[in-house]
C-alpha cells in the first residue's frame, strides 16, 4: 500500500530534523507504539537496529523514539529535551544498539513495563514508518489510517461479529489484517478504517469479552495548520 | 480532472487556461485534495512561515551538532558581512546564510520544512526569502514561489524517489535548487517557459551527484552543499530569464537523471561505503563518533 506523494510531501512536512527517516520516522515508531501499549509506562527499552544503532545517536533517533512515546508529533520542539521530559514524567529508558541484517535497516523493538508489551517498527523512508509486530504477532499498521487493533480469543465468528459492528456505521475498512499463535488460543486483528469508529461502538467491542485487548488509534493528521 | 504528470502537462495546461504556473498547481491540488484552493494557500502559508521561523532561529545559533562536526558555519559568514567584507551583493549574502541557518537548524534538532527532503531544507526558503525581501514583495508573491517550487518538486517525485538512497544527492539537494530556481523566476514574473527551463538548467548540471555522508550524518557535506545549491538555483535563474534555454526539454533531463540514479553504485547512494565517507579522514571521523557513542544509554 504505497502512498502516493503530494504538494506537502514536496514542501513539507515541518519536522524536528535532521532527517527524516531516522529522526521523524522514530518520533511515529514511538507515538504509534506509546498509543498501542495505551497507558503511561514505568519504563521502556528501545532495541535499534542496524543503521538506525549505527548512526542513531547522530540522528537523534534515541531522542526521537523516546519523545514519541511522550506523546510527541513529529513537529514538537520538545522532542529534543526527551531525555529530561521523560525524567520529570518519572520514566525511566534504556537503549541497546544491536545488528540483525534479517531487520529491516531501520528497525526498533520497543519494549514496555520489563516486557509486559513488545512492539517492533521499521522507518520505510520519507519518515512513513510500519509497526509490525506487537506482543509476537503479526501486523501492518503505519498510521496513514485510523486503525482498530484487537487480541482476543481465537474462536469461530470472531472475525465476523467485529467486521459486522463496523459494517453498521457506514465506516469502510481499507484493509485487514490477521494473525494467530496456535489454533483456540489467542489470534489478532488490524483494521484500517477510512474514516473514525464511533464511540459506542467501541463500547460494544469492550463488552465482548472474548476480546483481551483493544486499540483505536487515529490516523496521523494529514493537514499541519 | 486535468491530466497533470509531466512537465509538457503542466506548459500545455498554463498555455490553454492562460495561468501562472501556481495557479494550475493550486486548483490541481484543490480538486486532489479536494478543498479548496484558499485552504491550500493556507497549508503553503503555514509551511512558510515555519521556513522562515527556521532561518531566523537559526540566524541566533552557533550550536553544534551532537557529533559536533557541524553547526557554526552560518556564524561566521554573519561575521564576516558584520566586517562589512563580502565578494557578493547583499540579496546574495542572504542565499547564502538563509540556506546555512536552515540546514544548521535541521542538525541541532530544530523545527525546519523538508523540501524537498530534511537534508536539503535549506534551499528553497533561502532562495524564496532572500528575492522576495529583494524587491520587498509580499507574502501572496512568497506562497505563489513556493506553490511553484512544489509543483516542480511533485512532477520530478511522479517519475523518480527524492531520497538520496535510491537516487542520490541530485534528487534531494538538486531537485531543491530545481525547485528554488523555478520559484525564483516566479518572484521575478518570468514565463511558464522560463520557470521550466531554470529548472531544467538546474537539474541538467547537477545531474550525478551522488550521496556519501560522512559517518551517515546529514551533516558533511550536506551543510555547505545547501548555500552552494541555493546559488545553484539563482544562476539558472538567472540564465532563463535571459532567454537562455535548456536544449534538452525538462521531461527528458528528468528520463536522464532516473537513469543516472539507476547506474549510480549504490556505495554512493547514502549508505557511507563509497566518496568522502571512505576517505581517510571520514573514516577516522566514523570511528571516533562509534567510539564515542559505544556505551549504551541508561538512565
Amino acid at each position: 500500500m504505497e502512498k502516493t506523494k503530494t504538494l506537502f510531501d514536496v514542501i513539507g512536512p515541518v519536522i524536528i530534523g535532521p532527517s527524516s527517516s531516522h529522526t521523524a520516522g522514530a518520533v511515529r515508531i514511538g507515538l504509534l507504539s506509546g498509543k498501542i501499549f495505551g497507558e503511561k509506562p514505568d519504563n521502556v527499552k528501545f532495541k535499534l537496529y542496524n543503521s538506525f544503532a549505527k548512526t542513531g545517536k547522530g540522528h537523534g533517533t534515541d531522542k526521537g523514539l523516546l519523545g514519541g512515546v511522550l506523546g510527541f508529533d513529529v513537529d514538537n520542539e520538545n522532542i529534543k529535551n526527551a531525555f529530561e521530559i521523560a525524567g520529570q514524567r518519572g520514566i525511566k529508558y534504556e537503549y541497546e544498539y544491536l545488528e540483525d541484517l534479517s531487520r529491516h535497516p531501520n528497525s526498533v523493538d520497543v519494549i514496555f513495563n520489563n516486557g509486559k508489551m513488545e512492539i517492533s517498527g521499521d522507518s520505510v523512508g520519507a519518515g512513513e514508518v510500519c509497526i509490525n509486530r506487537i506482543n509476537g504477532y503479526n501486523f501492518n499498521i503505519n498510521g496513514d489510517y485510523e486503525t482498530l487493533i484487537l487480541i482476543y480469543k481465537d474462536k469461530p465468528g470472531m472475525v465476523y461479529r467485529v467486521t459486522a459492528l463496523i459494517q453498521g456505521q457506514d465506516v469502510n475498512i481499507a484493509s485487514m489484517h490477521c494473525d494467530r499463535h496456535d489454533k483456540g488460543k489467542e489470534a489478532s486483528m488490524g483494521i484500517c478504517l477510512d474514516s473514525p469508529l464511533p464511540e459506542y461502538i467501541l463500547r460494544k467491542l469492550h463488552e465482548i469479552d472474548e476480546i483481551y485487548l483493544i486499540r483505536n488509534i487515529e490516523a496521523f493528521k494529514q493537514w499541519q495548520n | 480532472m486535468a491530466k497533470l504528470e509531466t512537465f509538457e502537462d503542466l506548459l500545455e495546461l498554463s498555455s490553454v487556461k492562460n495561468k501562472r504556473i501556481y495557479e494550475i498547481c493550486q486548483e490541481y491540488e484543490a480538486e486532489r485534495f479536494e478543498t479548496s484552493v484558499e485552504n491550500i494557500r493556507k497549508q503553503v502559508k503555514y509551511n512558510l512561515e515555519a521556513m522562515k521561523h527556521a532561518i531566523d532561529e537559526g540566524l541566533k545559533s552557533s550550536e553544534k551538532s551532537v557529533s559536533g562536526l557541524c553547526g557554526n558555519d552560518c556564524a561566521k559568514l554573519l561575521e564576516r558581512y558584520k566586517n562589512g567584507k563580502s565578494f557578493f551583493s547583499e540579496t546574495y549574502q542572504n542565499v547564502l546564510l538563509y540556506a546555512l541557518a536552515t540546514i544548521e537548524q535541521n542538525l541541532r534538532m530544530g523545527k525546519i520544512v523538508a523540501c524537498p527532503t530534511a537534508g536539503s531544507c535549506g534551499i528553497v526558503p533561502a532562495v524564496i526569502k532572500s528575492m522576495t525581501e529583494a524587491i520587498s514583495a509580499d507574502m501572496e508573491t512568497e506562497i505563489n514561489a513556493l506553490l511553484t517550487a512544489g509543483i516542480i518538486g511533485e512532477i520530478i517525485s511522479n517519475k523518480l524517489a527524492l531520497a538520496g538512497a535510491v537516487m542520490g544527492c541530485q534528487s534531494e539537494c538538486g531537485v531543491a535548487s530545481a525547485m528554488a530556481a523555478g520559484a525564483m523566476v516566479e518572484i521575478y514574473n518570468g514565463t511558464s517557459n522560463q520557470i521550466l527551463n531554470a529548472a531544467a538548467l538546474t537539474l541538467k548540471n547537477i545531474m550525478g551527484l551522488v550521496c556519501d555522508p560522512v559517518a551517515g550524518l546529514v551533516e558533511v557535506p550536506c551543510v555547505k552543499r545547501n548555500a552552494f545549491l541555493a546559488i545553484y538555483a539563482v544562476t539558472a535563474a538567472e540564465m532563463a530569464m535571459a532567454g537562455i534555454e535548456s536544449v534538452i526539454p525538462i521531461d527528458e533531463v528528468v528520463d536522464a537523471m532516473k537513469q543516472v540514479g539507476e547506474l549510480m553504485n549504490p556505495s554512493l547512494k547514502e549508505s557511507s561505503e563509497g566518496g568522502l565517507a571512505t576517505t581517510k579522514t571520514g573514516l577516522r571521523i566514523t570511528q571516533e563518533l562509534s567510539e564515542k557513542w559505544k556505551n549504551t544509554d541508561c538512565v
